[in-house]
């Protein structure tokens, strides 16, 4: 068998807010294989965004280590650890969280800029990304000149120009309607298809039985693993 | 990144936010403009009264009555005792050296000068000079009309006058002064000649003036006394030589006393400059000032940038950005603003500049090149500096927190 491609050990997170300390993730273990599809549920404030960001090194766990693509990846510095975001990891975020001021093309241009691409190969890579997700008719359009499914599609392509190996959404149909919120779902599973590894935040059960995995989470732990 | 792309990145923001770009445009542009106009003021002036020490003559030595300490600073009344004259044979008695060129001795006074044949009998008080016939060369003046003072024995009181222009029109009109008789106090004395224009030179209108022998003049103020000796050395390097001559021959007639200062023009002409210079860098600094409060607006504009685009710069670190980058990208802002601000500032600057030329053409006002340089350059380091902690600020956001919209 193939070492996963996440390796969580007793994984803890604790925030103090004033002198209350909450608890969101009481020692997790956790192993997910590359190409899984897996579905994060749970109520909310349970550690569902908690464990996504550990995942997506963008919050360091309290204690425990975790193991990505077999490196120990707990102790690295700030550093280290944007180089592997913009290596390894795509974002979808809930609120899209596109730039403003720039259009469908530059905003999903954008993490190549940040790695210093060479221009002419980013315009090649940005142009099938544009026909790949319908979006070349809005190529040149700006944030609030797209409806919110167009937003999350300008926000996919963009996780997806550094072609990571491990897709996070948090709650990516969470601001759209029903309807547009399966396209983008149906976007993402083709990525999953296609060979990363995806995991969702959500909270419709529809959407999670999609998934090949369902982790429910209550009270920071991991109370359901199920396939 | 790439710089390239960095730039690119910063001008968006910088286009995008119309009013903060246009604020900081405005503080940095004042302040540079400010340090560009200043500047030029000072070296106008510095240039203005070098211009007129060298409208009075070339490679000058000027002799004066009186012992000064300190070269340059004019006559010295530094002991109670009366200073001994300087006489007309005192003067003559220079040319003995070898490194004087000519001379010209001057005696200056005011006289009550009116047109001799009565048709006008306005008095003017004007100035009435005393010299020789080389007091033309000496002091790179011109004719406009007649001769000037005739070469021969200086000792010779002759009843002839050469006047400015001025003069000429106030006190014959149209009438062609040549020929025409003119009093000074109770004397008369010819017009024999008529000096070009000159204007102004050290505050001492030669339009105006009224210039007789020298000895009419010693006859007319009754004095032996000369005011000045002007001599001029044959060259440049020679200015140095004639200097020590005119100390050593007048201590020789003297009975070994040095009663007499000498002065150079270019030690006048350094002295001036350096006091000139010193202002304008002084006057220079203060208007720096005003750049380094452009700076402190910077820093408050990039501090609000900062919180506003704080989804912005969570995203970016999700996107894989690292510290430095995000630092490069406040700096790179800083700095367009800052070159922005300070090429309109050099603009406003210059166009000010053109304005005072054409309000007072006789001052030669110009920005110095180091202003031109120091001014955009303390602006761009200056913006660099301030956004260092607004820079910093963004860098160590946690994504996470960031992100949210909490
Ligand atoms: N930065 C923070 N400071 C303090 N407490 C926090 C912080 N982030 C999360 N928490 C707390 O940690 C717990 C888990 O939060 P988390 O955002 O992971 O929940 P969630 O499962 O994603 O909830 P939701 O479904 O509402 O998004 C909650 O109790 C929350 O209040
Ligand atoms: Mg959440």
């Amino acid at each position: 068998m193939p070492p996963p491609l996440i390796h969580l050990s007793a994984i803890t997170r604790r925030f103090t807010v004033g002198d209350e300390t909450v608890q969101a993730l009481r020692g997790l273990d956790l192993s997910i294989a590359q190409g899984e599809y897996i579905a994060i549920m749970g109520p909310s404030g349970s550690g569902k965004s908690t464990l996504l960001n550990v995942l997506g090194l963008l919050d360091q766990p309290d204690s425990g280590h975790y193991l990505l693509d077999g490196r120990d990846v707990t102790g690295l510095d700030d550093d280290a650890r944007a180089l592997a975001r913009r290596e390894k990891i795509g974002f979808v975020f809930q609120s899209f969280h596109l730039v403003p001021r720039l259009s469908a093309r530059e905003n999903i241009e954008l993490p190549m800029v940040l790695a210093g691409i060479d221009p002419a190969e980013r315009t090649a890579r940005v142009e099938v990304l544009l026909r790949d997700y319908g979006l070349t008719p809005r190529a040149d359009h700006r944030p609030n000149q797209l409806s919110g499914g167009q937003c999350q599609r300008v926000a996919i392509a963009r996780a997806m120009a550094m072609r990571p190996s491990l897709i996070l959404a948090d709650e990516p149909t969470g601001n759209l309607d029903r309807h547009t919120g399966q396209d983008v779902i149906a976007l993402l599973e083709g990525l999953q298809a296609a060979g990363a590894t995806l995991i969702i935040v959500t909270h419709d059960p529809e959407l999670g039985r999609r998934a090949h995995r369902q982790l429910h989470m209550v009270d920071g732990e991991i109370v359901q693993d199920g396939r | 990144m790439r710089n390239a792309d960095l730039l690119q990145y910063a001008a968006r923001v910088v286009r995008g936010g119309v009013v903060r770009t246009a604020l900081v445009l405005l503080a940095m542009g004042i302040g540079v403009a400010a340090v560009v106009l200043v500047s030029a003021l000072g070296e106008g002036a510095r240039r203005y009264v070098a211009e007129q020490f060298g409208a009075l003559g070339t490679n000058l030595v000027i002799v004066l009555p009186g012992r000064s300490e300190t070269a340059g600073a004019g006559p010295a009344i530094a002991s109670g005792e009366t200073t001994r004259d300087i006489t007309l044979d005192d003067a003559l008695a220079l040319q003995r050296s070898l490194a004087v060129r000519r001379l010209a001795p001057l005696i200056v006074g005011l006289g009550a000068v009116r047109a001799a044949d009565g048709a006008d009998a306005r008095v003017r008080e004007g100035p009435v000079l005393g010299s020789t016939a080389d007091f033309l060369a000496v002091r790179n003046m011109t004719l406009a009309q007649g001769v000037f003072l005739p070469a021969g024995d200086p000792h010779h009181a002759q009843p002839i006058c050469v006047i400015g222009r001025d003069l000429a029109k106030e006190l014959f009109g149209a009438r062609n002064a040549l020929g025409l008789w003119l009093r000074i106090g109770d004397r008369r004395f010819r017009v024999i000649g008529v000096l070009g224009k000159q204007g102004t030179s050290l505050g001492f209108n030669t339009d105006e003036v009224v210039i007789v022998p020298v000895a009419a003049a010693q006859a007319l103020f009754n004095t032996e006394g000369l005011f000045r000796v002007l001599v001029e050395a044959k060259h440049r390097d020679q200015v140095p030589q004639a200097k020590a001559d005119a100390e050593a021959i007048l201590m020789q007639r003297h009975e070994g006393e040095r009663d007499v200062t000498v002065i150079t023009q270019d030690a006048v002409l350094a002295t001036f400059d350096r006091i000139l210079g010193t202002l304008t860098l002084a006057i220079g600094g203060l208007a720096a000032i005003s750049l380094a409060v452009a700076g402190i607006l910077v820093m408050n504009v990039m501090l609000i940038s900062v919180a506003q685009r704080r989804s912005e710069i969570g995203l970016l670190k999700a996107l894989g950005a690292t510290a430095a980058e995000i630092r490069h990208i406040f700096f790179s802002e800083a700095v367009l603003l800052a070159l922005g601000g300070a090429a309109a500032g050099v603009a406003v600057g210059l166009l000010g500049q053109q304005a005072l030329i054409a309000a007072f053409p006789n001052i030669p006002f110009s920005a110095p090149w180091w202003a031109l340089v120091a001014a955009p350059l303390t602006a761009v380091v200056t913006a660099v500096v301030f956004t260092v902690m607004p820079a910093r600020q963004a860098a160590k956001l946690d994504p996470v927190q960031a992100l949210s919209k909490r």
